[in-house]
């Protein structure tokens, strides 16, 4: 069984959902990432999304931009990226790690030297915005054979015909995109939402994370009723923006607000039950 | 037997590219953010049903002559082939078009598609300038919303070009991120587009972009090589010899090149920015020293470094100044149907005053790397020899920064 796989039955058995932060690694310096890691990790992250910087993240808006800018001005690359998951696995076997960027460095690496790089390290799903199954070519089969997952968006345009296909391809688990646009934006609607999540629950027995615009604990938690992962990013990484000079403020602000998350989450399972 | 690039080039049948799925071999295809996908197989099938549609194609010719003042001329250079005593040099006029460059005939073909969608908002990108004013010019006529994504760097170099947008109703959208030019505006009109699909048109200006673009935009500047084909069998009751034009994207080197890629005597001579010169790093030469790699929504030759990440461009023209270039370009570099060579800003520099002081005509400075080609393939070629330069646009947008360049000031 996967890292992923793991958890998702771990919370499923405690009737809790997955909170899944994200952090571009390399942001606000390489030296702060692998602890921020394990910071959220404490605060209550159940899987750590790291984002591989790219200088031309057209699927992302100007938070997360700014947090490419930020670590490529440290000239993280992505082999940097994988020796902090590297040494984020030496004190923490269990989370799991999903790399999430863009295609063009995981093909200037060449997909099997990736791959192979990518397990060694201990990444366990990889998720490229600009990269649909369509697409794939041996990627597929190179993921497959170092055990990692492919993990894929589907948005609200998405057809039925579609999200068929990409639940096909996926492992893991699936990534809704919870409106039309780039990440950061705030226009969220929980009932559509909730109604999409439904539909591809009967397509697929793999859990559906939820993403794009949860930027409160209030947003998370109501988010959390309908689906069985909640993914934050833009929220956090606006934490970081606001404190990049002062390490120990990013630690404690973007901790901060993924425990409150947290709480408000449970508090919802809670009263739920 | 694993077939030689020479077989290949022997068999391949030129105008069935790209395939469904928009390759051109391992370049193009369609790589972009899911909620794109929906809106781009859209796209896909209302071009591929208005491609061939009489109606449509009597409006696109229509607007061509009656509005953007088509076909343009082929005019023979006789002064300047005279003077560098080679091969008899024909101008392919794309800078009388109306808004003065090639670019008015892919705006004004995609808006008359988004008419037909029913979409009210268009957006655009724009380098130098001459796509978004196309694009905005063609959204007045047409009574549609414009917004033009613009590098922050590029609306100072291109003023000119930012007031005419702004006269003719658009709003011009500053973007300060990455690098301040033509690829972050292409990111930010992307990101527009993402959030806006349902009432929004993306009218990209070049041949790059993910499937259809590059097949769109290339159908539409065809008109460029077809007239030109016309053109010269009736001046000189032949093929040329050899085409030229300058690639930055690729739009108006594709419209030219296209009609005659079947036409195995015909070469085809691609010219990049140079920029300060290859060796220095300081240019915008994919197809010359960049690798493959995965851009703007396809596979082709981009300028990145060891890790993939995109690196600053340099060249004098803001047309030019983008780190990929279209799919198609790529794969007839390949294929060796294409070549490609860069031309430095000085030599275009030299390229544009010979023209101007010898023909009388100012042609932009994107254009000055064609002729600046055309100058030394002419010397090569022959005096028997006929060479079509594209003319893709005027200069009058350029005059600053000539005048910058040479210390003068306005």
């Amino acid at each position: 069984m996967s890292r992923i796989e793991a958890r998702f039955e771990a919370l499923k058995a405690q009737g809790r959902r997955a909170l899944i932060p994200y952090v571009t690694a390399g942001d606000p310096n390489p030296g702060l990432t692998v602890r921020l890691m394990h910071g959220l990790v404490e605060a209550g992250a159940d899987i750590v999304e790291l984002g591989v910087p790219f200088s031309d993240p057209i699927g992302d808006g100007p938070v997360i931009q700014l947090a490419c800018e930020r670590s490529l001005a440290h000239g993280t690359s992505i082999r940097d990226v994988l020796n902090m998951v590297r040494e984020f696995r030496e004190t923490d076997s269990e989370t799991p790690v999903v790399l999430m960027g863009y295609m063009n460095p995981i093909e200037v690496m060449g997909y099997p030297r990736f791959a192979e790089a990518a397990a060694e390290a201990g990444v366990d799903g990889v998720l490229t915005v600009d990269m649909p199954p369509e697409e794939m070519g041996d990627l597929s089969e190179c993921l497959a054979g170092a055990g990692l997952d492919p993990i894929f968006l589907i948005a609200p345009t998405t057809t039925e015909a579609r999200m068929q296909v990409i639940c096909d391809h996926a492992r893991g688990f699936i990534y809704y995109v919870s409106l039309k646009g780039v990440t950061g934006s705030d226009s969220l609607d929980i009932g559509a939402v909730a109604a999409r999540v439904d539909r591809l629950n009967q397509m697929t027995g793999l859990p559906v994370g939820v993403g794009f615009g949860i930027s409160t604990a209030e947003k998370a938690a109501q988010m959390s009723q309908a689906a069985d992962a909640i993914v934050v990013g833009s929220a956090l990484v606006r934490q970081i923006q606001e404190n990049a000079d002062d390490d120990a403020a990013v630690l404690s602000k973007v901790t901060g607000l993924l425990a409150s998350m947290r709480s408000a989450m449970d508090a919802e399972v809670t009263a739920a039950v | 037997m694993a077939k030689t690039v020479e077989d290949m080039q022997m068999t391949v049948d030129y105008s069935q590219f790209p395939d469904v799925d928009g390759h051109f071999g391992t370049y193009g295809g369609r790589f972009v953010p899911e909620t794109l996908m929906a809106p781009l197989a859209e796209l896909s099938e209302a071009y591929l049903r208005y491609r061939n549609d009489p109606e449509f194609l009597r409006e696109f010719d229509n607007d061509a002559t009656q509005f953007v003042g088509r076909p343009s001329p082929l005019y023979f250079a006789e002064r300047w082939s005279k003077k560098i005593g080679g091969a008899r040099i024909y101008l392919k006029r794309e800078d009388l078009n109306h808004t003065g460059a090639h670019k008015i005939n892919n705006a004004l073909g995609q808006a008359l598609l988004a008419k037909r969608m029913g979409k009210q908002r268009v957006i655009a990108e724009t380098g130098a300038g001459q796509h978004g004013v196309a694009t905005a010019t063609v959204a007045a006529r047409l009574g549609m919303d414009c917004v033009v994504y613009m590098g922050a760097d590029d609306i100072q170099r291109q003023s000119p070009n930012v007031f005419r947008m702004r006269l003719l109703g658009a709003k011009v959208v500053p973007v300060t991120s990455g690098t301040r030019t033509l690829k972050d505006a292409l990111n930010e009109a992307m990101r527009d587009w993402v959030t806006n699909v349902d009432d929004t048109f993306y009218i990209i200006g070049t041949v790059a972009g993910p499937h259809p673009y590059p097949l769109m935009v290339r159908d539409f500047q065809t008109i460029i090589g077809r007239e030109t084909r016309e053109q010269i069998l009736e001046q000189e009751g032949r093929l040329p010899d050899a085409l030229v034009a300058c690639v930055g994207g690729g739009s108006n080197a594709i419209g030219l090149f296209h009609p005659f890629l079947n036409d195995a005597s015909v070469q085809m001579h691609g010219v990049e920015a140079g920029g300060s010169g290859i060796a220095s790093g300081q240019h915008a030469a994919p197809l010359c020293a960049g690798k493959p790699g995965v851009l703007h929504g396809n596979r082709t030759y981009l300028m990145e470094d060891e890790w993939g990440q995109i690196i600053g461009t340099h060249s004098i023209s803001a047309g030019l100044d983008y780190p990929g270039v279209g799919p198609e370009h790529a794969w007839l570099k390949d294929l060796k149907r294409a070549v490609y060579c860069s031309v430095t800003d000085e030599e275009a520099m030299q390229g544009f005053h010979a023209v101007t002081r010898t023909e009388g005509i100012i042609p932009a400075l994107e254009t000055a790397h064609a002729l600046a080609r055309a100058e030394t393939l002419a010397k090569e070629l022959g005096p028997d020899k006929i060479i079509v330069v594209n003319l893709s646009g005027r200069g009058d947008k350029d005059l600053q920064t000539v005048a910058n360049h040479e210390g003068i000031t306005l």
